[in-house]
């Protein structure tokens, strides 16, 4: 057990004048730029989200795991290609050199390579940090969470990847975000695209960093990218134009494998059978017609081997104000079959698959959908323990220690003479369903005085049914 | 060897350069031009190159969790947080780093165990060391004075790690806390109940809470003569004492530290007390405490502390005392004269049924006598003997913690105490 370190009076004291001058206005949206804390409302969203999407983890039998929120260095280094520049480091205080990981999936291929796994199924809800340009409105901060869910070994091919977009298909629907689509699309066929159209290899990376643009900027746009900054002829420029500006069901794939350049492309062969055979199984799955093969879509991270994916909320007009953060994906993924060899010592491969869940976007949304409606309540306590007369405090705390020690969930005044109203006042703002009321004439009587704070119906309970009582009430509510 | 010294060092400068291109947006161009270089260069350094040669490994003081220990540490903070929430405190989280001016001088000697993250051109920054400091910075924040909340995660610390005992340098904080002005010492109980409840829950087996008073600490290093500069420094050799014997603590104190012999001593006389709240009321009464102001107002609310403890049923689990030296159940009491007879009678009764019992080893002891004995040592119950009950064929049966009594039939008064010394929680009453 770690020591717990002494607090004087004067350190608090201290501690206390130093942060009320300090401390930035809650007007900057946190403490600093791009991070937040989170209030107990926040908390409160966040908590169902987050047992929703477990909960389906666990539905498809997936065990999981937590590492440390650091990584040495040079485990992180060289995987994210473009934005390994944001990256936090830890200062190099004398020990090893570290850095805050800026994914799940690097520390999970390091674990399987470190505890020389081959299989594996597992799921991951943890922070990640990257030092983003951060955008509020968007809701994309610095430090944000992720949940992972992850198949690692040699399997038939394309089952575990549709299980992936089944998952995903599955937290999208139970969340009721409304209607979304998941965009699919293969690294190797746009690698052969991008081969086909003349590409030089050197210039793969940026071209893919470009096309990935299409779904915020126009084609023109991206086309003046390609042609001014990365220096592309227009020619070849036009000609991923054709293809990328396509999308579609499986029709598409079946086109495409008849596509006369496409088809000459042996990466891109590859890719376009595995998805016709994905396309397949997920026809089986019953989620077909929600999933679309867009040839648009490029996903920026070098470690991505085969089929990769991202699904967008659409939205409905009705819903004003989330334009901003109706754009980008609240989930994506894709398969990457090198990433486990590369830390192996003797270079081993794993292939795996996987899928995050953009949650940070889905709390944003729903926290604004909520701050609409309905208040959220940020405790879970059934029953306040009160009284309406002075001098009850050690009743009071009789009480409230029977009730605890029977599993229910209670509160009481911190004051020895609470007045009535305070306490009726304090159930109506936090949510407390029922009081129990001690009083002079109840102790004579062996009762205890039950009121329903929504219908202000009170009834004696007798002093020994009263744990009995308040239980019952709350299983049938 | 030294050509490949200088490549090497060649490699890193043009990685370098690259890094710095792309920082600065340079045109894709350039870019690529200077990659080209970059791979031109690894390429002579052979093919081995490619290949990361790295310790697979995570950082020193830190460890992964397995879906096994994943398993267990859910149904822990399952415990936990049911706990947190049965008594209405809400949850808060807060990022991971802090401002690093908000954890300067916050933490005194510890300070040098932060995390600190590298200046990358933002602002600077550092690994939250604790819960605490996040949570008075979140209530100034957002100007709040009143807040019951819990708050459950990882703290940093750069401390030298001993995984095989607990000790890492990432490691899981679960706090609760009530922040604001409330009438005395009920808040205070609130989180003494809690701790019990939590560690009752958890089955660890039986536990103790220690208790006092920064005040009352104080207030005897004051009355004992401890210069008030090493009051702090002082406090934290009396702190060893749960792993030291007295004769070390003292000699650290007297040796390392500069601290009179005799004034030592006057230490040693006071820490080696402990008690229930007997122990308040005569601390209350000792001549040289009670003239501390300090002390007493430390004392004073110890005292209103024990009262509200007896109330939820933990009393018995708050004291200074050392784990019960004896697993005594109950203890057969007399409350008058002439009843030795009877207690014995009774008392073989108890052990041959089993029960673990003791008696005084007098005649006729007073039953404040008897009483206190029980608190001293631990024991939960008191069968009582009385000349009333003798004749309705019944025995009182107290509890030391609550103090109620009840009148159980001589026939049921085994089953009694059976049924409850194997409750759990420590509700025995």
């Amino acid at each position: 057990m770690q020591r717990l370190g002494p607090w004087s009076r004067e350190a608090w004291t201290v501690l206390a004048l130093h942060l009320l001058r300090s401390s930035r206005s809650p007007n900057t949206g946190g403490l600093f730029f791009g991070t937040r804390d989170l209030s107990p409302q926040q908390m409160a969203i966040r908590e169902k989200i987050l047992n929703a999407v477990i909960n389906c983890f666990k539905c498809h039998g997936a065990k999981g795991i937590d590492t440390p929120v650091f990584e040495l260095k040079e485990i992180l280094t060289e995987k994210y290609g473009e934005e390994s520049r944001l990256i936090y480091e830890l200062k190099d205080q004398g020990g090893e050199l570290l850095a805050l990981r800026y994914d799940l999936t690097v520390p999970f291929a390091r674990y399987l390579a470190m505890n020389k796994i081959k299989k594996m199924k597992r799921y991951h809800v943890g922070k990640v940090w990257r030092r983003e340009s951060p955008s509020i409105i968007q809701g994309r901060y610095r430090e944000f969470c992720q949940c992972d869910f992850d198949i690692a070994g040699q399997f038939d091919p394309m089952i575990p990847d549709a299980e992936c977009l089944k998952i995903i298909h599955e937290i999208l629907s139970t969340l009721q975000l409304g209607d979304f689509l998941i965009k699919v699309n293969d690294r190797r066929v746009v690698d052969g695209m991008f081969a086909v159209c003349g590409v030089p290899d050197n210039k793969f990376r940026f071209i893919c960093a470009s096309v990935d643009k299409l779904g915020k900027m126009s084609w023109k746009d991206v086309r003046q990218e390609m042609t001014g900054k990365i220096g592309l002829t227009p020619d070849v420029a036009d000609q991923i134009g054709d293809y990328i500006q396509q999308c579609g069901g499986v029709s598409l794939v079946e086109q495409l494998l008849q596509d006369p350049k496409l088809s000459q492309n042996k990466q891109a062969l590859e890719g376009l059978k595995d998805l016709k055979l994905l396309f397949e199984y997920l026809t089986l799955f019953g989620i077909a017609e929600k999933i679309s093969f867009d040839l648009s879509l490029a996903r920026g991270l070098d470690y991505y081997t085969g089929v990769i994916y991202e699904a967008v909320l659409l939205q409905s007009p009705t819903q004003q104000g989330e334009e901003a953060l109706g754009v980008g994906s609240v989930a994506a993924g894709g398969r990457y079959d090198g990433l486990v060899g590369m830390f192996d010592p003797k270079g081993r491969k794993v292939p795996c698959v996987g899928l995050s869940i953009g949650v940070e976007r889905i709390f944003s949304i729903v926290e604004q959908r909520m701050e609409a409606t309905k208040k959220i309540q940020t405790t879970e306590t059934q029953v306040l323990v009160a009284t309406a007369q002075k001098n009850f405090l050690r009743e009071r705390m009789k009480l409230i220690a029977e009730l605890w020690d029977a599993g229910i969930r209670a509160e009481m005044l911190y004051k020895k003479n609470p007045s009535f109203l305070t306490q009726l006042h304090y159930c109506e703002e936090t949510g407390i369903p029922l009081v129990a009321i001690i009083g002079e004439q109840e102790l004579k009587d062996g009762v205890i005085k039950l009121r329903s704070v929504a219908s202000r119906k009170e009834v004696d309970i007798k002093r020994e049914d009263i744990v009995t009582e308040i239980q019952r009430r709350m299983s049938e509510s | 060897m030294a050509d490949r010294a200088t490549l090497e060092e060649a490699v890193r400068l043009q990685g370098e350069r690259v890094r710095g291109l792309k920082q600065q947006k340079a045109g894709a161009e350039l870019i690529e031009e200077e990659v080209a270089k970059l791979l031109k260069l690894k390429a002579q350094l052979g093919p081995d190159e490619g290949k990361q040669k790295f310790v697979l490994k995570t950082p020193k003081g830190t460890r992964d969790y397995n879906p096994r220990q994943m398993a267990v540490r859910e149904k822990v903070f399952d415990v936990i947080i049911s706990c947190f929430k049965r008594h209405g405190a809400e949850v808060i989280d807060t990022p991971v780093f802090e401002l690093k001016e908000t954890l300067t001088g916050k933490y005194g000697e510890d300070s040098k165990l932060i995390y600190d993250l590298k200046d990358q051109g933002g602002e600077l920054l550092a690994l939250r060391y604790d819960l605490t400091v996040p949570f008075a910075r979140y209530l100034a924040m957002n100007k709040l004075t009143n807040i019951k909340r819990y708050h459950i995660a990882k703290v940093y610390r750069r401390d030298n790690p001993a995984m095989t005992r607990g000790r890492y340098r990432e490691f899981y904080q679960c706090d609760f806390d009530i922040a604001g002005q409330f009438d005395p010492m009920i808040p205070d109980a609130e989180c003494l109940k809690i701790i019990c409840e939590i560690l009752s829950a958890l089955q660890l087996g039986d536990f103790l809470i220690k208790v006092n008073d920064r005040r009352i600490l104080d207030g005897m290093f004051n009355v004992c003569g401890v210069p008030d500069s090493k009051f702090r420094t002082i406090c934290s050799s009396v702190d060893k004492l749960d792993k030291m014997s007295w004769e070390n603590v003292k000699n650290e104190m007297v040796e390392e530290k500069g601290l009179a012999s005799e004034v030592a001593d006057h230490i040693g006389a006071y820490v080696k007390q402990h008690g229930g709240v007997s122990l308040v009321e005569q601390l209350l009464q000792d001549p040289k405490l009670s003239q501390n102001k300090q002390a007493l107002e430390g004392l004073g609310d110890l005292k209103l502390l024990f009262e509200y403890l007896t109330l939820f049923g933990i009393a018995e689990k708050a004291s200074e005392e050392k784990v019960r030296t004896t697993e005594t159940q109950v203890l057969v009491a007399a409350a008058q004269k002439k009843l030795l007879e009877e207690r014995l009678k009774l008392v073989a009764e108890l052990w041959d049924r089993g029960i673990k019992a003791e008696l005084l080893y007098k005649k006729n002891p007073k039953l404040l006598t008897q009483l206190q004995y029980c608190e001293e040592t631990g024991i939960p119950l008191v069968a009582i003997i009385g000349e009333q009950e003798l004749k309705d064929g019944v025995i009182k049966l107290r509890c030391v913690a609550s103090r109620e009594e009840v009148d159980v039939r001589k026939e049921n008064l085994v089953e009694e105490i059976r049924k409850r010394t194997s409750q759990y929680p420590a509700t025995i009453c």
